[in-house]
This record gives C-alpha cells, structure tokens and sequence, in this order.
C-alpha cells in the first residue's frame, strides 16, 4: 500500500459541548488512528473542536444529485407539516 | 458541448441556473468539463504555492530572534501546510488524485505562484512576507469565499480565517524593526523595497492580457479581475505603510482624487513572466526541495502503511 491507496477519510468535529458534529473537511491516512491524529494537526489547531469523528469516505451512502427532485419531493406537497399552513384568529395566546 | 443528447442539455441548463442563482455547485453536479479542468488548474496551482510558500519563510526559524517569533513563525508555516491540504482535499473533489497533483508540480507540469521563487535574504523578509505577500492573498481570497464550487469556497473560508493572523504578525515584526535601531528600521526597509513589486504581481497579469480572466468571472469561481483587485491592494497598503513609517518604493505612487484611488508605477511585466518561466532567483531550490522533501518522507508513509496493515483496521485496503 502506497500513500496514493490510503483511503480517505471524512472529519466530523464537534466545535463544544452541546452541539453536533458537522462535517469539516477530508484527508487521506492508511489507518484511523492516523486519521484522528491528522485530524487533530489539520482541523483543530485553534482549539475549534472537542471531539473528533473520522469516517472512511467510502462508507458513505449518499443520495444523488441526478435523483434530487423526486427523492425530496414527498416533503414538497405537505405544507400542513409547517406551523405557518394554519390560520389562527388574532388574539389567541401561547399557540 | 457537443453532444445532443436531450439530458445533457438539461444538466447544462440545471448547472447554468445554479450559477446564476449564486448558489454554490457541488462535487457530484454535473459541471462542464472545461469548468472542471479550469477548477483543478487553479486549485491545484494555489495548493502548491500554499506548500512552495513554506520554504522561504522555513528558511528563517532556525535564526528567529526570540523564542515568541519561533513559535509564531514555526506556527505560520504549519499553516501553510494546513492550507495546502484543505486544497488538495478541494481538487480532489473534481476527481484528480493527490499524488497525480504532486507529480505535475515535482516535474514542472503545474505552476505555483512566481512570489515564491525570491528569495528571504534578511529577518525582515519574513515580516514582508506576512504584510505584503499574505496582504495580497487575503485581497485574492476573501472573494474565493463565494466562489461557484462549493468545496474550494469552504476551503477559502478557513484559509481566509487563518490568513490574518499571519498578516498581522508580519505587520507587528516589521513595525518593531521600523522603531528600533537605525540598522533593523534600513532592513525593514530593504524588504519592502525587495518585495512590493513581485507582491504587485500576485494579482496576476493586466486584465487584457489576463488568459483565464473572462471566462473564470462568467462562472463565478471568480468574482473581481485583477486590475481590480491590485487596486484595492494598493489603496489599502498605502496608510498601513505610512503607520509602519516605511516607504513604498515607487515615486509614481499618489493619490488620485478623480478616480479615488492611487494611482501608481508600471509594473515589470518582462520581470514576471521571467520568473514564470522558470529564470527567478530559486525556482530551481524550491522545486528540488520540494522533491527531496517528497523522497525523505518516503520511509514515514511506508511505516505508516505498514502499521496499518500489521494491526489491521484499514477499510481502505479491504476495498481497494
């Protein structure tokens, strides 16, 4: 295994206590120990984070972006799902 | 595109459209083939002058001043390396592999910027270099924020983060030579007559001779040309010179009340593309550096490899 097959990794940090992990950026490692290890180096030498997710990139299960439209599109015709659908006389409190 | 499929014309169309909304294109879009290559071209070229610009500052820590100046500039550099890596990582995304990249610099096939090709002959280099040469790649930058590929744009956002600090401890390192003896205030000096023009340069050549300028700012990868943002540069440098109690070196240098600008010198156009060509004072010293930097780490990435094979754990391989 050269450098060239290491896989890549996608970086999760979670920036303090109290929120989620976002997504921060890639790299390439032969093992997740290194991963973490240059996570840490690359993407938090500013104190940005504390606590690190590393997640080979091929582990990944994405939607497409050719099947956009009809895969979100269930959600599109429902706006009784949002608060804002329904009329309310003015007036009334706490609702 | 030449293709007439029905389908290709729509995936023109929905990429036409995102751009024009100002929304951000994303690694698995579809995208022009020629708006991919112009992205890896100009990723790649600003990875490699992220890690090229390592060298002429590295040349300096050994001989920091004071342990505060070490540990900023030894800082600085590790930056750098960051910077370059979120844009590899940004390259890759359009599908050209790291190594590949490191290839086209390591024989010359891919260019980096011709600023790093001078060389940092005094202490004082390495406070111009922050100043002027960062100064001037903040200006480049800040607009690479909003640029169409949605990977490069996050990717500038961070490096833009990071970028000030840099200018503003080669600011600090320049002010405290101006104010000192009379030796440290002619060496602050001497860089920044050294280094203004080729910062001037960074910008890259005038807009009518600029080869990727029109159809770059089409696409929106980038927004301002580059007379335009040579301009905002100077206008800005020029205050933060005078608060340095140091001199631009150009005596056409002066304020234009009718445009609202200054107005300033020719540039050495010739100088420029001398460098480009590979006759700058170290092009040779920073390629061969770098590969000899490459063919030292070899045993590192091999134990790394093996590690991770002795204990397992390496989805990658599995896959591969």
């Amino acid at each position: 295994m050269t450098s060239a097959d290491w896989p890549l990794w996608e970086v999760f940090v979670r920036s303090r206590r109290g929120l989620s992990h976002t997504h921060a950026g890639s790299l390439h490692a032969p093992d997740a120990a290194m991963a973490l290890r240059n996570a840490r180096d690359l993407y938090t030498r500013r104190s940005e984070g504390v606590s690190i997710w590393v997640v080979p990139s091929a582990d990944i299960t994405a939607s497409s972006p050719d099947e956009k439209d009809p895969f979100f599109e269930p959600a599109a015709d429902k706006p009784y799902r949002h608060p804002t659908f329904y009329d309310i006389p003015e007036g009334v409190r706490h609702l | 595109m030449t293709t007439t499929a029905p389908d290709a014309r729509t995936y023109e169309a929905v990429f036409d459209a995102t751009v024009a909304a100002d929304e951000r294109i994303e690694p698995r879009d579809w995208m022009p083939d020629a708006y991919r290559a112009s992205l890896v071209r100009q990723i790649a070229q600003h990875a490699h002058s992220e890690i090229i610009g390592m060298q002429p500052e590295a040349n300096w820590i050994t001989r920091a001043p004071s342990l505060r100046r070490k540990a900023i500039l030894m800082a600085k550099v590790q930056d750098e390396a960051g910077h370059g890596l979120y844009l590899y990582s940004a390259a890759e995304t359009l599908g050209t592999g790291r190594d590949e990249l490191l290839d086209k610099l390591h024989s010359g096939r891919q260019k980096y910027s011709s600023i790093f090709n001078y060389p940092t002959l005094t202490w004082a280099d390495v406070g111009a270099i922050g100043w002027l040469v960062d100064g001037a790649a903040i200006t480049n930058q800040v607009p690479l924020c909003r640029c169409s590929y949605g990977p490069y744009a996050r990717a500038m956002v961070r490096i833009c983060k990071e970028e000030s600090f840099h200018q503003r401890q080669g600011y600090e390192l320049l002010l405290t030579l101006s104010r000192g003896t009379e030796a440290q205030h002619a060496m602050a000096q001497d860089a920044v007559d050294r280094w203004w023009w080729p910062s001037l340069m960074m910008f890259g050549p005038p807009d009518d001779e600029s080869a990727h300028s029109a159809q770059s700012m089409a696409w929106k990868i980038k927004r301002h040309s580059n007379d335009e943002l040579r301009q905002r540069f100077v206008d800005i440098c020029v205050p933060q010179a005078e608060s340095l109690g140091l001199a631009l070196p150009d005596p056409g240098l002066r304020w234009n009340e009718e445009r609202g600008h200054h107005d300033f010198g020719a540039i050495d156009w010739d100088e420029f593309h001398e460098v480009l060509r590979g006759n700058g004072p170290c092009n040779e010293e920073r390629i061969s550096r770098r590969r000899q930097a490459h063919e030292e780490g070899a045993w590192v990435r091999e134990a790394a490899a093996a590690h991770a094979r002795k204990h397992g754990g390496t989805p990658g391989e599995a896959r591969a």
